[in-house]
């Protein structure tokens, strides 16, 4: 990740950022790249939020291994978004679910939240990004 | 209002670079502002100055140039995401510009609303 320097728009203001991920890790490039902008909203001393939800949970997956389809393994940058003040992880209950999965299951730390937690977290928000 | 607008997909194949145009011109011509597009992912795709549809054909990179021109929209595509597919200053239509994501950010905290466009 490039650019973490501390950046600053100038203003002093501190929206609520929210990133819904939605998309499994690999086969198309929207959570390796949704990353970055987390990471420099962070940089802008936002306060961000990242929620993971449909194949979104994926991303969270431990024991992701990218050898066989020869693309960049990006799931340690997850553990490390605590080291850029990013602790608010949010995953879909459903979304797990659906998919056979428990936090047991998951690289980091995270508050499971049921639909309608999760759409009152959203109403919270001032800027919500999907990727 | 103030609209940021951000694109995540390419031209021609998905419909929401279209979206966003549609979405632009009508906010402005509803007496809206749209400082800004952000283009990012396969969107940076839409700066390509080099593309020819056919002539029957939207042309949507010329269009956005166009809508930049009249309105003063500052059109920014990604740095790093336009590295990653071969956008570069060589092929840029007028009215684009190359930049960071700190330019995407700004637009979340400085604007009204944020509003995506993709898939």
């Amino acid at each position: 990740m490039s650019d973490m320097d501390e950046m600053d728009d100038g203003s002093g203001i501190v929206k609520k950022f929210m990133f819904l991920n939605r998309k499994a890790p690999h086969g198309t490039v929207y959570a390796l790249e949704g990353l970055e902008v987390v990471l420099i909203t962070a940089a802008f001393d936002q306060d961000v939020s990242m929620v993971f939800t449909d194949d979104g949970v994926y991303q969270l997956l431990k024991g992701i291994d990218t050898k066989g389809i020869e693309v960049k393994d990006f799931s340690k940058t997850y553990r490390a978004l605590e080291g850029y003040d990013i602790e608010k992880l949010y995953v879909d209950q459903k979304s797990m679910d659906a998919r056979g999965l428990t936090e047991e299951d998951l690289i980091v730390d995270v508050t499971v939240l049921s639909v309608d937690e999760m759409a009152n977290l959203m109403a919270e928000q001032d800027v919500v990004i999907s990727f | 209002m103030q609209f940021g607008i951000l694109i995540n997909e390419g031209p021609y194949t998905h419909q929401a670079s279209d979206s966003a145009f549609l979405f632009a011109r009508t906010a402005i011509e509803k007496g809206h502002t749209v400082p800004r597009v952000f283009f990012y992912h396969d969107g940076v795709n839409n700066s390509n100055r080099l593309a020819t549809p056919p002539q029957d054909d939207r042309n949507i990179s010329a269009r956005w140039s166009k809508l930049a021109a009249e309105h003063g929209v500052d059109l920014v595509v990604c740095v790093a995401a336009a590295q990653r597919r071969g956008i570069t200053d060589d092929v840029l239509a007028p009215g684009f510009r190359i930049s960071g994501l700190g330019q995407l950010v700004e637009m979340g905290i400085q604007y009204d609303r944020l509003v995506t466009f993709g898939d």
